[in-house]
């Protein structure tokens, strides 16, 4: 399912977002330096901000054209996110987490068992978010986003909080998810093994604009460039 | 050991903060997230209006209380006629004196816990499906609960204890309107009052600790339960 991104939005700091782009499926990676707009970019695609000028699709379905008016909801957009800080749920237990998405949308094609299963989280469904580690949050948000049966999934620098062999163990959850539901994914991150190891198309956003490149071109280190 | 007096004093003053709190929560945590939540021409001015009974001088705010809703007042005179609710020299309006005094407390107890809430909480909710409302009801309003709580308990305890707003208009009728403070000030007016009225206050600082050691309580038990405190 193909997603077409065209976005202008001005931020009062002076700071002006003029992002296009197309994604065909698979994983893309948005990679650029801290403020370059990478997070907006994924806000304005889940709706959780209204630009002053856009027009997305996926698939057949136009999720937001200002021109004409067409603005649909986020909660109407089929669009799963893990935010970098998580947002699990503090006052939900991990099974309540988990299970947020369907009590409005229905279970979605993905099964609760299996997702749990997949993710090895099955030990942790009656404890509460703040007893979890690092990794084990991580896998809780990544399972509540899928079971909401999204479209299209946003992972928003998912693994910044993690030293590096939590990461790789992560990488290898991720790579697993993906292989059983193959879903279009955008992922901002600043590590360049998530890019190799995941990500068949590579953005790199610099200044608000958004310029294609291969992975083996991608910054070591965002940041740097 | 109480008077029928007294005990008439003790069940009205708990009906009337009560009434007054559980009347006017629903506008304390509407007002508390609109505060916390949104940016709003006049902002400033509602913000001034709502501490307003906080510095006013009680008679003050019973003065306009008066003029608005007593029997020819603004509201008072349509109430009357068109809902046969009276106000004037009624407990009704010591419960509208008692939520008018206590509810800044409220209001601002409220407005803090909303504060506190992650607003990127409500923005996963909504990814996960959840409209508006339901993110409002399902995450902002538990993960505030706890300071929901404690605003209504502080004004609880803080209606127990009006008085002036109360007496301009309600008066001090026994068995009527008079609650335990203007008893208290009764018994203070007739001879061998300081001994008299020595059950009634003591009652009065029990009921206003015990309020206040209930919400502490429930707001403690409430961010434990979040992971926020440990104990």
């Amino acid at each position: 399912m193909a997603l077409s991104f065209e976005c202008q939005h001005d931020y009062p700091t002076g700071f002006q977002l003029r992002a296009q782009f197309t994604a065909p499926g698979g994983v893309t990676a948005l990679v650029g330096p801290s403020g370059s707009g990478k997070t907006t970019i994924l806000a304005v695609l889940a709706g959780l901000l209204s630009p002053q000028q856009a027009f997305i699709r996926l698939g057949d379905r136009v999720l937001c054209d200002t021109q004409r008016g067409v603005y649909v909801k986020p909660e109407q957009r089929g669009i799963g996110m893990v935010f970098q800080d998580l947002c699990l749920f503090p006052h939900l237990s991990v099974r309540q987490n988990l299970q947020y998405g369907t009590r409005w949308c229905g279970s979605g094609r993905l099964s609760f068992d299996r997702v749990v299963q997949m993710l090895e989280i099955g030990d942790l469904l009656a404890r509460q978010p703040h007893t979890l580690s690092g990794g084990q949050r991580q896998r809780v948000a990544l399972g509540r986003a899928l079971l909401r049966g999204p479209k299209l999934l946003l992972l928003d620098e998912p693994l910044s909080a993690l030293d590096e062999p939590l990461q790789d163990r992560i990488i290898t959850y991720l790579e697993r998810v993906l292989a059983e539901y193959p879903l279009p994914t955008l992922l901002v991150t600043h590590h360049l093994t998530q890019v190799r190891r995941l990500a068949s198309q590579v953005l790199r956003v610099q200044g608000g604009r958004v310029t294609p490149i291969t992975a083996d071109a991608a910054p070591s280190h965002p940041d740097s460039d | 050991m109480f008077t029928s007096a007294e005990i008439d004093a003790i069940q009205l003053s708990l009906l009337v903060a009560t009434v007054a709190v559980v009347a006017s929560l629903p506008l304390g945590i509407g007002l508390g997230w609109l505060l916390a939540r949104r940016q709003f021409r006049g902002k400033s001015v509602v913000e001034t209006l709502l501490h307003m009974p906080l510095v006013l001088p009680p008679v003050v705010t019973g003065y306009l209380l008066l003029v608005v809703f007593g029997r020819h007042g603004w509201l008072g005179e349509p109430l009357e006629r068109w809902l046969g609710i009276r106000l004037v020299f009624d407990w009704k309006g010591a419960a509208l004196a008692a939520a008018v005094a206590a509810f800044p407390l409220m209001v601002r107890s409220i407005r803090l816990a909303f504060s506190g809430v992650d607003p990127r909480l409500v923005q996963a909710a909504r990814t996960l499906g959840a409209s508006r409302w339901n993110a409002f009801r399902t995450v902002t309003l538990p993960l505030a609960s706890h300071g929901i709580v404690a605003g209504a308990v502080l004004a609880f305890a803080r209606s127990l204890g009006e008085f002036g707003a109360t007496i301009m208009i309600a008066g001090n009728i026994p068995s009527v309107t008079q609650t335990i403070p203007l008893l208290v000030y009764s018994e203070l007016e007739t001879p061998g009052g300081l001994e008299q009225a020595r059950g009634i206050v003591m009652v009065s600082i029990a009921l206003a600790a015990g309020a206040l050691a209930t919400g502490e309580y429930l707001e403690r038990r409430g961010r434990a339960r979040l992971g926020t405190i440990h104990d």
